[in-house]
This record gives C-alpha cells, sequence and structure tokens, in this order.
C-alpha cells in the first residue's frame, strides 16, 4: 500500500506491503541503517525511535501504522553535519557503549526522558532505560552518560551561577 | 520474525470499524499493537486483515460520571499513568501502571487493547477484576456491557460477541477519603509477565476497621481472581497481619495455582498469600496516612 512517512522532519511517500514493520521501512526503504533490528519482538528495545517525542519500539509498529506522526530516528537528532548532540557527546565521553548495538536506542530512549524530565534522579534514568538490553556495558556508564548529559542541557540554559 | 501478509484498514469510526469486522472472520482489531504485533511476528496470530481503531477520537478519554471513571479503549496506558482523575479517583489503577511493560511500550499501547487481550498476568485485566469494572462493546448496530467477572472468560480469552469491538471500561470510584491500595508483583525482570500479581483497595472507617475491601490476584489462575472469601472475613476488622494471613491462606487453599515453566503451583500460592499480604499491608497504612492527613 502507499503510506506517507514523515522522518527526521522530512516527508517520504512509499510502496510498503501491509506487514513491513516501521523498523523494516527505516531500514531498508529509508537507508536508516542507524535503527538497529534486534529481537523484533518487542523485547530488547534496540529498535527504539521517537515518534511526536515518545519513545518507542519500530519493530511493534507496522509503517501504516506510523502515518501522520513525527518519526525521529537517532540520524535525526544531530545539530548538523558532523556535530553530536549533548546526549551523543556525553555517551562518548562517559564511554556508555561498547558494541554499539542498543546505542542509538539509548540514546533516543534518553532524549524522550530528558525532554519530559530535565532533573531525572537515578532510579528514574535506570527506570527510563529498563526496556532496552545492553550486553556489553552492565548499563553502569549508560547512565553516567545520561546523567551527565541531564546537568549539560540543565546548565546551557541558564545563566551562569557565580 | 516477520508477521504474515494482511490487509490493514484505518476505520474512520467505530461503525466502519465494525462493518470491517463483521466482512471477515479473522480480521482482528488493532490500536496500540504492543501485544498483537509480537504474537503477528511469531505467527502466533495470522489475521487477514487489521483493522486499526486508533485513531478513533471518540475512543480516547477518561471521563468521570457519577461513580466512576470511563477510559475509552484506545486511551494510551501513559496517558491513564499521568491522568489526574484517575490519580485522585481509582488510585489503584494510578498504582499499577507503571507495571504494564515499559515506558516504551505503554506510550503505545492502550487500556482495550490490554482488557480485549485478557492475558491473566497482565495489570489491566486485574484490576477490572478487583475493582467490579464494566466493558462497553459494540457489535454492528448493538452496544452492549459486560461486568469483568463475565468479560474475561479463559486463558487470553473474552467474552465480547463475534465481530465486537470493545470501546470502553469504566472503573468504580470508591466514595470516600480513607482509601487505600497496594499493589505487588513478582517477575524475572523488571516489567517482564508477572508470576503473579496482587492488588487490594481498602476503605477504613472511623476506628480504623475495615468498611470494605477488595482483593485481587493475577497470573494464578486462567482469569484474574478475586478472594472474595478473604474479602469477607476481613470485613468489619482491623486488617492486622495474623488476620490477613489466615483469610488469605484460607482463600487460596482450594484454588487450582497455574503452573508452567518459570512458576510452579506451588510457588505461586506461596507467592500469592505474600503479595496479597503485602498489598492489604500497604493499602490498610495508605488508608490510614490518609485518614491522618485530613
Amino acid at each position: 500500500m502507499r503510506i506517507e512517512l514523515t522522518v527526521n522532519g522530512k516527508k517520504h511517500a512509499l510502496e510498503v506491503e501491509e506487514r513491513t514493520t516501521l523498523l523494516d521501512c527505516l531500514r531498508d526503504h529509508l537507508g536508516l541503517k542507524g535503527t538497529h533490528a534486534g529481537c523484533e519482538h518487542g523485547v530488547c528495545g534496540a529498535c527504539t525511535v521517537l515518534c511526536d517525542g515518545a519513545a518507542v519500539r519500530s519493530c511493534l509498529m507496522f509503517a501504516p501504522q506510523a502515518e501522520g506522526f513525527a518519526v525521529t530516528t537517532i540520524e535525526g537528532v544531530t545539530p548538523g553535519p558532523g556535530e553530536l548532540s549533548p546526549i551523543q557527546d556525553a555517551f562518548c565521553e562517559t564511554h556508555g557503549m561498547q558494541c554499539g548495538y542498543c546505542t542509538p536506542a539509548m540514546i533516543l530512549t534518553a532524549h524522550a526522558l530528558l525532554a519530559d524530565n530535565p532533573e531525572p534522579t537515578r532510579e528514574e534514568i535506570v527506570e527510563a532505560i529498563s526496556g532496552n538490553i545492553c550486553r556489553c556495558t552492565g548499563y553502569a556508564q549508560i547512565v553516567e552518560a545520561i546523567a551527565l548529559a541531564a546537568e549539560r542541557m540543565r546548565g546551557a540554559n541558564r545563566a551562569v551561577e557565580r | 520474525m516477520k508477521a504474515a501478509p494482511f490487509a490493514y484498514s484505518r476505520a474512520a469510526d467505530v461503525e466502519e470499524a465494525c462493518a470491517l469486522l463483521a466482512a471477515d472472520d479473522s480480521a482482528r482489531v488493532i490500536a496500540g499493537g504492543q501485544t498483537l504485533v509480537p504474537m503477528m511476528a511469531m505467527r502466533l496470530m495470522r489475521p487477514t486483515r487489521l483493522v486499526d481503531i486508533a485513531r478513533i477520537a471518540s475512543l480516547s478519554y477518561v471521563r468521570e460520571d457519577d461513580d466512576g471513571v470511563a477510559i475509552g479503549a484506545c486511551t494510551r496506558q501513559c496517558t491513564v499513568e499521568r491522568d489526574p482523575l484517575v490519580a485522585k479517583r481509582v488510585p489503584l489503577l494510578k498504582r499499577a501502571v507503571p507495571f504494564i511493560g515499559h515506558a516504551t511500550t505503554r506510550a503505545r499501547g492502550t487500556v482495550g487493547g490490554s482488557l480485549a487481550h485478557a492475558d491473566p498476568a497482565a495489570e489491566l485485566p486485574l484490576i477490572a477484576v478487583t475493582l467490579d469494572a464494566t466493558m462497553s462493546y459494540r457489535a454492528g448496530q448493538a452496544e452492549g456491557e459486560l461486568a469483568a467477572r463475565d468479560f474475561f472468560t479463559g486463558l487470553m480469552t473474552n467474552g465480547l460477541p463475534d465481530g465486537a469491538c470493545l470501546t470502553s471500561g469504566r472503573f468504580p470510584v470508591w466514595q470516600g477519603e480513607r482509601i487505600g491500595t497496594g499493589f505487588h508483583e513478582v517477575n524475572a525482570r523488571r516489567s517482564d509477565f508477572a508470576f503473579v500479581t496482587a492488588a487490594a483497595q481498602v476503605a477504613l472507617d472511623g476506628d480504623g476497621k475495615c468498611h470494605r475491601i477488595a482483593i485481587g490476584l493475577g497470573a494464578a489462575t486462567d482469569t484474574p481472581l478475586r478472594l472474595e472469601a478473604a474479602e469477607q472475613a476481613l470485613t468489619g476488622g482491623t486488617l492486622d497481619d495474623a488476620k490477613v494471613r489466615d483469610a488469605v491462606r484460607a482463600a487460596l487453599a482450594d484454588v487450582e495455582m497455574l503452573s508452567d515453566l518459570h512458576a510452579s503451583a506451588d510457588y505461586r500460592r506461596r507467592a500469592a498469600a505474600t503479595l496479597a499480604r503485602r498489598a492489604i499491608a500497604d493499602a490498610r497504612a495508605q488508608s490510614l496516612g490518609n485518614a491522618h492527613a485530613h
């Protein structure tokens, strides 16, 4: 069927099979390979994208269901070519990754969390990423990365206190 | 892991959804799809057509009437989680919603979807049974209602007539300020399917005695289970620990518990007794706290 998707601010008219998941549509039809395919049945969280700002699992949505949403993938969070978002920066600095498979989803989940809650507690960070499986890091540096990003993003909008 | 082919229709209203369902026995309703899509991916379900009702605006609401809060079938779980009316009027529901899946699945998953799916381990069916919710549906031109105890008819089975579309769940509001709630579950990992779930809502009278109590267990039997014998035994009493333990144990004595690879029937019985006691203790403590606050 013919569908129209808005991904990273750009509209795309696509011809897809009804059963195509949003995940496969992003990867195979739009070439956005930063959205990772893990379990493909909603357990691992590797395919997380933002739909109207909310973190959702793109393997649990058929592409036709995504019409009308503003979909954001990892490719859409950078401020410009060659640049990184504050959350991506923080993941680099704290080494919040090893193999990198879960990383785009972790970063997008963190984006959704911090947009909603700029000052999350450690527990709230852990809760937010509890649906994203990482088999390398043990999560500690991921939590650290999100806390660091939160701190910086809060600071960015405030006058420096002296 | 890919779903089998199907046709897709986005229904403009409930009437159109019912017409599409009536035209095809193997059509299924999809709203949030957080349970249906994985089942289709694993080919445990192969509907010939999906009728997408998620965009029907009239099915998405939280509304209070005389003595209940009605929630539209397509209201997303994340909306219920944050709804002030639910928090104030149906505190047990508020308490249970964060246990449903993860934030990412609650962002898409709907109230009606979880109720209709009727998984005995799911939180919303348990709260519906514990609070005696009423489910409304539309089938063709006819509208109907089912009480929670008649709605959940078996493992993953609901009592809706063929071709019906669930339209809302209505949760009764307990009047008074001395209401407390408790909710506990045990699972292998946070937010995984529960092995046992316990919910309790308590209203205390001026002397701290139990004026009214509702106790429910999930994942214990094919459908959410009310511990009515324990409710009767505890009404009018002080809900002290020993009495609660005896009442819960007696109510569970003859219940045939589910058993699977993850949790045996004996384990479930022991865990159910403990979680029910904790849920009641939390509800009592909260009720006493609420009394002091007023």
